[in-house]
């Protein structure tokens, strides 16, 4: 794949001095080729989707904004939200427990990470949702005696939300735990040295001066935990939790118009996930204060790296 | 000021601290000599219990650092004693250890806030104050990945001064430096032994030692080799290893 640029370039070689040539990037066709290739496919598909009567467009649009569809909604995003508060708090005091020179918190930390990380979220959904067909009754007191301080069925205590946010939290808890112990590890040694030689106590010092620097290496990965969690919650339908998954479901199980159903939802997550990249971003940038590549939106940086051609002087 | 005697550190079984004895004056300055390994650094830690002591007694000002004496038994203290010790007793890190989330100027006023509970007005006047006294006030809004190492430097020497401490160890402050910037680092010492600061400082920069100090401390192998004023152990040293390691070092 020679350019036919010779012809053109070989009497300026003679008349411009070597000082002003000027240099010209790779071309690279295959990258046309493939992008042309892409976007016959893709028009292809889009194409055939618009077209296909089964996809049924005015049902999307009728459901897309329909009442039981938002509140479905507005469960997956407030569940998601305090299952991911639940997995960021209980997960940094579970990951400073893990961290502990205290063996028995120590222990107990991993034992709860082993524990939630090793049986599936969906066994651990249902599991919350008949908690009723294990204990009819739930009651705190002092064990083994006959001291109680308070009891309550279980079903009336352990609703659908109520099984969901605690089958999400403390899953996440233990993935969170990872991710936040990770980050404090990356931490050098030498500052929190810095900061007790300061005067500083051990909780303060991981308040003020660990933390925050560990939360760079924290934030990507929590990210991505919220993204999984937001769509995880569509398994609560399981045991009836009214996320928007579900509502979808009890929808379609009435007109028995899947696909369109289908389509509504994951418009829906598309939506939902796509925003999330904002304050991800934010909190990206905040975090990474101090450091050089800080300042910079990660667009601006990944523009900045690109060589510039040395123009010459005629251009 | 400071009194160590028979202090002994093992880690595992390498025995680092074979019993050191050493007093340090108040508003001395007392230079820390010797090979690397030898233990400098672990001595130094020991003394604000950055490492806990196997043996020997140690004291700062009079009072016992990390521990309570009951009976025969020295007892460790819970780290929020330990803390409220460790204010008095600033240190200085060869790599700095400046937080990098901070500016230079929140670097200094962080544990006088945190720590002291001063408001967050007078801790500001005061670390203002402190970097212009190491050179730096037109840097206050810098974090330390746009400094050089021996403005870093400088400011770390300046967070520690901001807890006002009795004592200000040094660990090879000068060591991770460019030569062009240990100067710098070396004149703010200067002006805080002038001041009559208790310092105890771990360096390989001789003229400094010899300047400066009021003791000299040669260290080899976890004992004190040889110790006195910087002039006879530097310039005339007794013992056969203090002259090995000099003629290796100058
Ligand atoms: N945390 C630790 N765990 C195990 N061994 C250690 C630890 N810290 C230091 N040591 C060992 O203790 C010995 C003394 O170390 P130390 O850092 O006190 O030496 P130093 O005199 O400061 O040397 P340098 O001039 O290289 O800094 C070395 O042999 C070192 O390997
Ligand atoms: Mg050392």
């Amino acid at each position: 794949m020679k350019a036919p640029a010779p012809a053109l370039a070989a009497p300026q070689a003679q008349a411009v001095p070597d000082e002003d040539l000027h240099t010209v990037p790779v071309r690279h066709w295959g990258r046309w080729a493939t992008a042309a290739v892409v976007l016959v496919l893709g028009a292809g598909t889009l194409w055939s989707l618009a077209k296909n009567p089964n996809l049924d467009w005015a049902t999307v649009g009728e459901y897309l904004f329909h009442e039981t569809v938002f509140s479905g909604l507005v469960t997956t995003l407030w569940l998601t939200a305090a299952a991911m508060v639940i997995g960021l708090v209980g997960g940094t005091a579970v990951a400073v427990m893990r961290l502990s020179s205290n063996p028995v918190l120590s222990l107990l930390a991993g034992l709860f990470i082993w524990f939630f990380r090793s049986t599936p979220i969906l066994v651990q959904i249902i599991f919350w949702g008949f908690l009723g067909a294990l204990y009819q009754e739930l009651a705190i007191g002092i064990p083994f005696t006959d001291v109680t301080f308070f009891a309550a069925p279980t079903s009336e205590l352990i609703t659908p939300t109520i099984a969901a946010l605690l089958a999400l939290g403390l899953n996440e808890v233990a993935y969170a735990a990872e991710i936040i112990r990770g980050g404090i590890q990356s931490i050098d040694p030498g500052q929190a040295e810095a900061a007790h030689s300061l005067g500083m106590r051990p909780g303060l010092t991981l308040r003020r001066v660990v933390l925050p620097q560990a939360m760079r290496v924290i934030v990507p990965p929590m990210g991505n935990e919220t993204v999984t969690m937001l769509k995880t919650t569509a398994l609560v339908s399981v045991i009836a939790g009214h996320d928007l998954m579900s509502n979808i479901q009890d929808v379609y199980a009435q007109n028995y118009k899947v696909i369109p159903l289908l389509v509504v939802a994951a418009l829906w997550y598309l939506l939902l996930v796509s925003l999330l990249s904002i304050p991800q971003g934010w909190l990206e940038r905040r975090y990474g204060r101090g450091t050089s590549s800080a300042s910079a939106s990660p667009l601006r940086r990944l523009l900045a790296v690109r060589p510039r051609t040395r123009k010459g002087a005629g251009a | 000021m400071v009194v160590a005697k028979g202090v002994t550190k093992r880690f595992g079984k390498l025995e680092v601290l074979k019993g050191i004895d050493l007093t340090v004056g108040r508003g001395e300055v007392c230079c820390l000599l010797g090979p690397s390994g030898s233990g400098k650094s672990t001595f130094l830690r020991c003394v604000n219990h950055l490492e806990r002591l196997d043996g020997g007694s140690l004291t700062v000002d009079g009072e016992r650092v990390g521990y309570r004496r009951r009976g025969d038994a020295l007892h460790e203290l819970p780290e929020r004693e330990i803390a409220l010790q460790r204010r008095d007793i600033g240190m200085v890190f060869q790599r700095f250890n400046l937080f990098p989330h901070m500016t230079a100027l929140e670097n200094v006023m962080e544990a006088p806030v945190r720590v002291r509970r001063e408001s967050r007005a007078t801790a500001r006047e005061r670390a203002g104050k402190l970097l212009d006294r190491v050179g730096l006030g037109d840097r206050a809004g810098h974090y330390p990945a746009q400094l050089s190492g021996g403005q870093q430097q400088r400011v770390a020497i300046a967070r520690a001064l901001a807890m006002e401490p009795k004592l200000m160890l040094f660990d090879e402050p000068t060591s991770a430096l460019d030569p062009e910037l240990v100067g710098d680092v070396l004149d703010v010492m200067r002006s805080l032994a002038a001041d009559g600061m208790t310092m105890v400082v771990v360096t390989h920069e001789i003229g400094f030692a010899r300047e400066v100090a009021d003791t000299a401390v040669f260290m080899d192998e976890g004992v004190v080799v040889e110790a006195g004023d910087p002039r006879e152990v530097l310039d005339r040293p007794v013992q056969e290893r203090t002259r090995a390691f000099l003629s290796k070092v100058l």
